[in-house]
């Protein structure tokens, strides 16, 4: 794989997207849009439907190629690659892990399979056929297990679980590509209360080695991760800052309540 | 647990294989006594095995190896394949080719080159892709290579192209109806309408022998016995469950990072090989390969046969090919005009009732027995019906109605 390097950036964001659009049959899903994610950042994402926040996530992922405008991601080693000019596979490869809002673990595979699985390395055919699990791996899926509370349903399918410990299931294998970035669609959605906050206070410790990057309805949902809001509107940011901020302007209560 | 044990490479394949283990014993025992049966026990014998059996069960052995091959990229990968006879029938012809240079100069004409329907054509001398056929080892690498390449290059093209689903399922359609009419016509060099037949000898053995006949019985098994293994070591490593990933959720295993188009590559040419070597092995046994292998009524007939067996299982794919084909040996010859109905029937009917197939049934089965046996003291299993679920009541109910 020959990685790009585009121009130098000094100070380097994880994510740094400038003048991204995509239209589809003429409708402007994203018109223009500019972002910066710094490392270690959490950031929310918020915006009425149609906003654009998926198709964002899609632009980022390598699944939609944008019509204009630049998408420069760093990763570890501190090189910069555009990401416009990547598919999912590689984009997953180079560091950003993404979840579905519908949870998508493969089902007919154990918590354990679905997490092996997703560890960093190993994707080339014959790495997969030839693939042992060495002790420090699995010292890794232990730790993964622990972290998102799955530990005794290491050999239950992942069918059988829970529409919660399914969401959880998928962060774990998030955690298990090792992304720099994560982008996380609607983690909340169809979880208990107590499920949610545990939810924020597990993406809160995530933040100190990731950047998140959260599309959120549950407006408790974002008040307990307590980080930088960015409001979508018509494919464009229409505010950013904290919650409180976002909240009192104008015209995001406009977007959200008015018309 | 987080020391996984090692385990010897054979024992990784079988460990969690019950199934897997008795196929192969059965299969074993069967590559040792019929052919014996039939060599060594006298005709009248009550345990004589006569060359047509074997050779009938030989012929079901090879459609077992391609039903695996079906199985792994339909249960294991999702790709449903309409088009796999085509594979059994290139690696078919192949080895007809190969039998036919066998035939030399005691064809009909005597043309000591060219077999029959070349010199019946006018033709002067062998074109080239019949060079290197008179060689055993060549015609065997192209057993492998020649459904391998036509493998590789579709499955680079529509897997690239992302083409999934009933989509994909139409172009292998096309592809083994296209390949028919191509084989059907005189001037391809393969016999056209004919095909290839009146084989003589193979590696200088007469075809009808019963020792030839009877090694040609082992191979058929030893393939089969090769096949699943082969399969059995692809579905149990992490590549397997990649397909499987891929089969249920193809975003997720790409977001994952895994170059899905590759993976399908990869499985979609291991299967064609092992459908051209199911057609090798049965063309020396049946006789003749003519365009009519290609008949896409055939590929279908293999999805049934996984269907029936019950997909994703590898073993199911051998017990539904055997099933469902010694059904047709049996109806076509009782009633004959009724067999396609009876197998679009079958297909009905386990696509309703069995979606797991003859294995599902079996392993439903001994979980509602092992149920009760742990649920209930022997005394009390009169009431086990009424803890079934409600659907499972009406087909309770369905069943004894039936039965009184």
């Amino acid at each position: 794989m020959s990685l790009q390097t585009p121009k130098h950036i000094d100070n380097p964001a994880v994510l740094y997207m400038d003048g991204v659009s995509v239209s589809f049959d003429g409708f402007k899903a994203l018109n223009s849009l500019s972002m910066v994610i710094a490392p270690g950042e959490m950031r929310a994402i918020i915006g009425p439907n149609g906003a654009g926040k998926t198709t964002m996530m899609d632009v980022i992922t390598g699944k939609t190629r944008p019509d204009t405008g630049t998408i420069i991601f760093t990763d570890n080693a501190n090189s910069q690659h555009d990401l416009t000019r990547f598919d999912e596979a590689d984009v997953a490869n180079l560091g950003v892990g993404r979840k579905f809002q519908k949870p998508s673990v493969i089902e007919s595979l154990t918590v354990f399979e679905n997490l092996e699985m997703s560890l960093k390395g190993g994707r080339s055919i014959w790495q997969a056929l030839l693939h042992k699990l060495t002790a420090e791996k699995a010292q890794k899926l232990d730790e993964i297990l622990d972290m998102i509370d799955l530990a005794d349903k290491r050999d239950e399918l992942a069918g059988n679980l829970s529409h919660g410990q399914k969401q959880w299931l998928e962060i774990g294998m998030l955690l298990g590509q090792e992304p720099q970035l994560l982008l996380i669609d609607e983690p909340a959605a169809g979880m208990t209360d107590e499920e949610t906050m545990k939810t924020a206070e597990l993406f809160k410790r995530l933040a100190q080695k990731h950047s998140l990057m959260v599309v959120e309805h549950d407006m408790d949902f974002i008040e307990a991760l307590d980080c930088k809001v960015t409001v979508l509107h018509e494919g464009h940011v229409l505010a950013e800052g904290s919650l409180a901020t976002v909240k009192a302007n104008p015209q995001v209560i406009e977007v959200y309540l008015g018309r | 647990m987080t020391q996984t044990k090692q385990f010897g490479p054979l024992t990784r394949l079988l460990m969690n294989d019950a199934a897997g283990r008795k196929l192969l014993l059965i299969l074993v025992l069967m590559a040792v006594f019929i052919p014996l049966s039939n060599l060594l026990l006298p005709e009248g014998s009550f345990f004589h095995v006569s060359t047509y059996t074997m050779t009938l069960l030989g012929k079901y052995l090879c459609y077992a190896l391609l039903a695996i091959a079906v199985d792994l990229i339909w249960g294991y990968c999702g790709i449903l394949s309409l088009g796999h006879g085509a594979f059994f029938a290139l690696g078919g012809y192949a080895m007809g080719m190969y039998l036919m240079r066998q035939i030399g100069d005691r064809g009909v004409y005597g043309n000591p080159e060219l077999p029959d329907f070349m010199v019946f054509l006018n033709w002067t001398e062998l074109p080239w892709y019949w060079l290197g056929f008179d060689q055993f080892w060549f015609a065997m690498l192209m057993v492998l290579l020649a459904p391998g390449i036509l493998a590789f290059v579709f499955g680079a093209l529509a897997f690239r192209s992302r083409v999934t689903g009933v989509y994909l399922s139409i172009i292998t359609q096309a592809l083994t109806y296209a390949l028919l009419l191509a084989f059907f016509r005189n001037d391809m060099g393969f016999g056209g309408n004919n095909g290839l037949t009146d084989f003589k000898d193979i590696l200088g053995y007469s075809l009808q022998s019963d020792n030839t006949r009877a090694v040609l019985f082992v191979a058929s098994v030893l393939a089969l016995i090769l096949g699943y293994l082969i399969s059995r070591f692809i579905v149990t490593s992490k590549l397997g469950r990649v397909l499987v990933a891929i089969r249920d959720s193809e975003s997720r295993a790409r977001f994952l990072g895994y170059r899905v188009e590759h993976y399908k590559l990869f499985v979609f040419v291991v299967s064609s090989m092992l459908a051209g070597v199911a057609g090798a092995l049965y063309v020396p046994q049946v006789g003749i390969i003519n365009p009519g292998e290609f008949a896409p009524i055939n590929s279908i007939e293999i999805i049934i046969w996984v269907a029936v067996g019950g997909r994703g299982t590898l073993f199911g794919a051998v017990i539904g090919a055997m099933l469902v084909n010694y059904a047709k040996t049996y109806f076509t010859g009782a009633f004959a005009e009724l067999w396609l109905f009876m197998l679009g029937g079958l297909f009905v009917l386990t696509t309703l009732y069995l979606p797991k197939g003859v294995v599902g049934l079996w392993a439903q089965l001994k979980e509602k027995y092992q149920a009760e046996a742990e649920d209930n003291p022997p005394a009390l299993n009169t009431e086990t019906q009424s803890k079934a679920a409600p659907e499972q009541q009406d087909k309770l109910n369905f069943v004894q109605g039936e039965k009184v």
